[in-house]
């Protein structure tokens, strides 16, 4: 009885403020961020109400800038062209930190305790290391050359490749700030790009300089890099490549990995047991992304110019293409929704992102974006070497 | 007007009409032209960057440019360079085409 009057008084005399704070509330789940590259500014994006919620400016040239989010989804660190490193607030719609750590950049990586944010440089080559909540820098890693493929791996520890001279390295911060540095030379000519597969075990480098891939198992002891696919360009003259392909999104399916081909149109399958070659899908053009459905049922591939106003979709089992889609000129990039009912692919020259169904290819919705290029959900947050 | 000062005005109307190294400017259809400033900006931008101020490859601004000869120029755009990433253009590109963008390029050394 005594319970029930409480509860009324709540009711009706106490204003309720748990009530009035879930009307403002909005959960970060379902938030995500659109770069857009030529006015150097975010769209944020409600993946779930398939719409524009706000717009981030200031953020520097973002043409190739790349995003990783904070393990509790509210922040989106946005790594600029010109070395601009920006923390941003998707609640506040606001940059809450800034720092131009470089004059030339081309990604980054969170620690997998969300306690340091990492950068690949161009100018001056090597990786920088800030603190995730102030970036303030923590680390300076100076290499003499260009960095790509940084991605994070299990223990606050990164990996990354150098572009002009041809190694990978392991920067460990398990025990602090000091970090412990692990170099494998001689992988391979001019590493473009790398991924680090989902369980953190093996990171793969595509190589421009030769026709083949380096793997390294980080579950070694003594990691050393080894050579696969090698020779996949069968000796013959490289096609013009009129953009550099990219590894990121890579994801087992079907027991394969799907890559995309250097100098070839073509999206290469990899045996994610053997890693020997497990056949070849012919292409529309020079593969950009081959992204694999979250399911790993369908790889969505998009092109380098002058092909990159297409799309195709192939299946995993037959590895034959089984749609083609021609969303307009400069399709950068396609993000899956985290169970992959959906695919959000920027259209560039069109000025929009455009919204499919994975299984009917049916458009589902468009939203405005100014040159919009990388498209990057939160669910990112919680998956390793995203 | 000087030949900097002709070349950013020409620049502007999409047609060089001067003469740069000792040869005949491209005459390129103001509409042609603005797609090649798109393809710089966008496609050449994705490895010398948005601002052509260089990435995975060099600046290619006007100033970074300076001591190369237009016909070398010329030459790389449409033929690459071997043992970079350079590309061959001249599937997608004409001799023309290829002059406007040194001109183009050497008119953006001021940004």
């Amino acid at each position: 009885m005594i319970r029930v009057a409480a509860l009324a008084g709540l009711l009706l005399n106490v204003p309720a403020p748990g009530v009035a704070v879930a009307e403002t509330m909005r959960a970060t789940g379902g938030l995500g961020v659109v770069v857009e590259r030529a006015s150097g500014s975010l769209v944020i994006v409600d993946r779930i109400a398939r719409e524009a919620i706000g717009r981030v400016e200031g953020l520097g040239d973002l043409s190739h800038a790349s995003v990783k989010f904070s393990p509790d989804e509210r922040y989106a660190y946005v790594f600029g062209r010109d070395g601009g490193l920006t923390k941003v607030d998707l609640l506040e719609e606001a940059v809450v930190a800034r720092e131009m750590q470089s004059g030339n950049a081309i990604g980054g990586a969170i620690s997998d305790d969300g306690s340091l944010v990492a950068v690949a440089n161009y100018e001056p080559g090597g990786v920088r290391v800030f603190d995730a909540d102030t970036l303030e820098m923590r680390a300076d890693i100076p290499t003499a050359a260009k960095v790509v493929g940084l991605v994070d791996m299990p223990g606050n520890r990164f990996v990354f490749s150098l572009w002009d001279a041809g190694e990978i390295w392991i920067a460990d911060f398990s025990g602090g700030a000091e970090p412990q540095i692990t170099v494998l030379a001689d992988v391979g000519a001019n590493p473009y790009d790398a991924l680090i597969t989902e369980d953190g075990r093996y990171y793969i480098a595509g190589l421009f300089g030769e026709d083949g891939l380096v793997l390294v198992d980080l579950w070694e002891e003594e990691p050393r890099a080894r050579r696969i696919l090698d020779g996949y360009g069968r000796g013959e003259e490289p096609l013009p490549v009129y953009k550099m392909p990219h590894l990121e999104g890579w994801a087992e399916a079907g027991g394969r990995f799907a890559l995309p081909a250097v100098g070839r149109h073509e999206v290469l399958w990899l045996d994610s047991q053997s890693f020997e070659e497990a056949g070849r899908t012919k292409t529309h053009g020079q593969p950009v992304f081959a992204v694999a459905r979250p399911d790993g049922r369908q790889v969505w591939v998009n092109f380098a110019p002058p092909g990159n106003d297409t799309i195709e979709v192939v299946d995993t089992v037959s590895g034959e293409v089984i749609e083609t889609l021609v969303p307009g000129p400069g399709v950068l990039h396609m993000e899956f929704a985290p169970r992959g009912r959906e695919v959000w692919m920027s259209v560039r020259d069109e000025n929009r992102v455009e919204i499919y169904d994975t299984r009917s290819f049916e458009k589902l919705g468009e939203i405005a974006a100014e040159s919009p290029s990388g498209i990057f959900f939160t669910a990112r947050a919680h998956r390793m070497g995203l | 007007m000087s030949d900097l000062a002709s070349l950013v005005v020409a620049g502007v109307l999409g047609v060089i009409g001067v003469v740069a190294d000792g040869e005949a400017g491209a005459e390129i259809a103001p509409q042609r032209a603005q797609a090649l400033e798109h393809m710089v900006r966008q496609d050449c931008g994705s490895c010398h960057g948005l601002s052509l101020s260089g990435g995975l490859g060099p600046d290619i601004r006007g100033r970074a440019i300076e001591g190369l000869e237009t016909r070398a120029l010329v030459e790389v755009i449409l033929d690459g360079r071997p043992g970079t990433a350079m590309p061959a253009w001249r599937p997608l590109l004409t001799e023309e085409e290829a002059l406007w963008i040194v001109d183009y390029l050497r008119a953006a050394g001021s940004e």
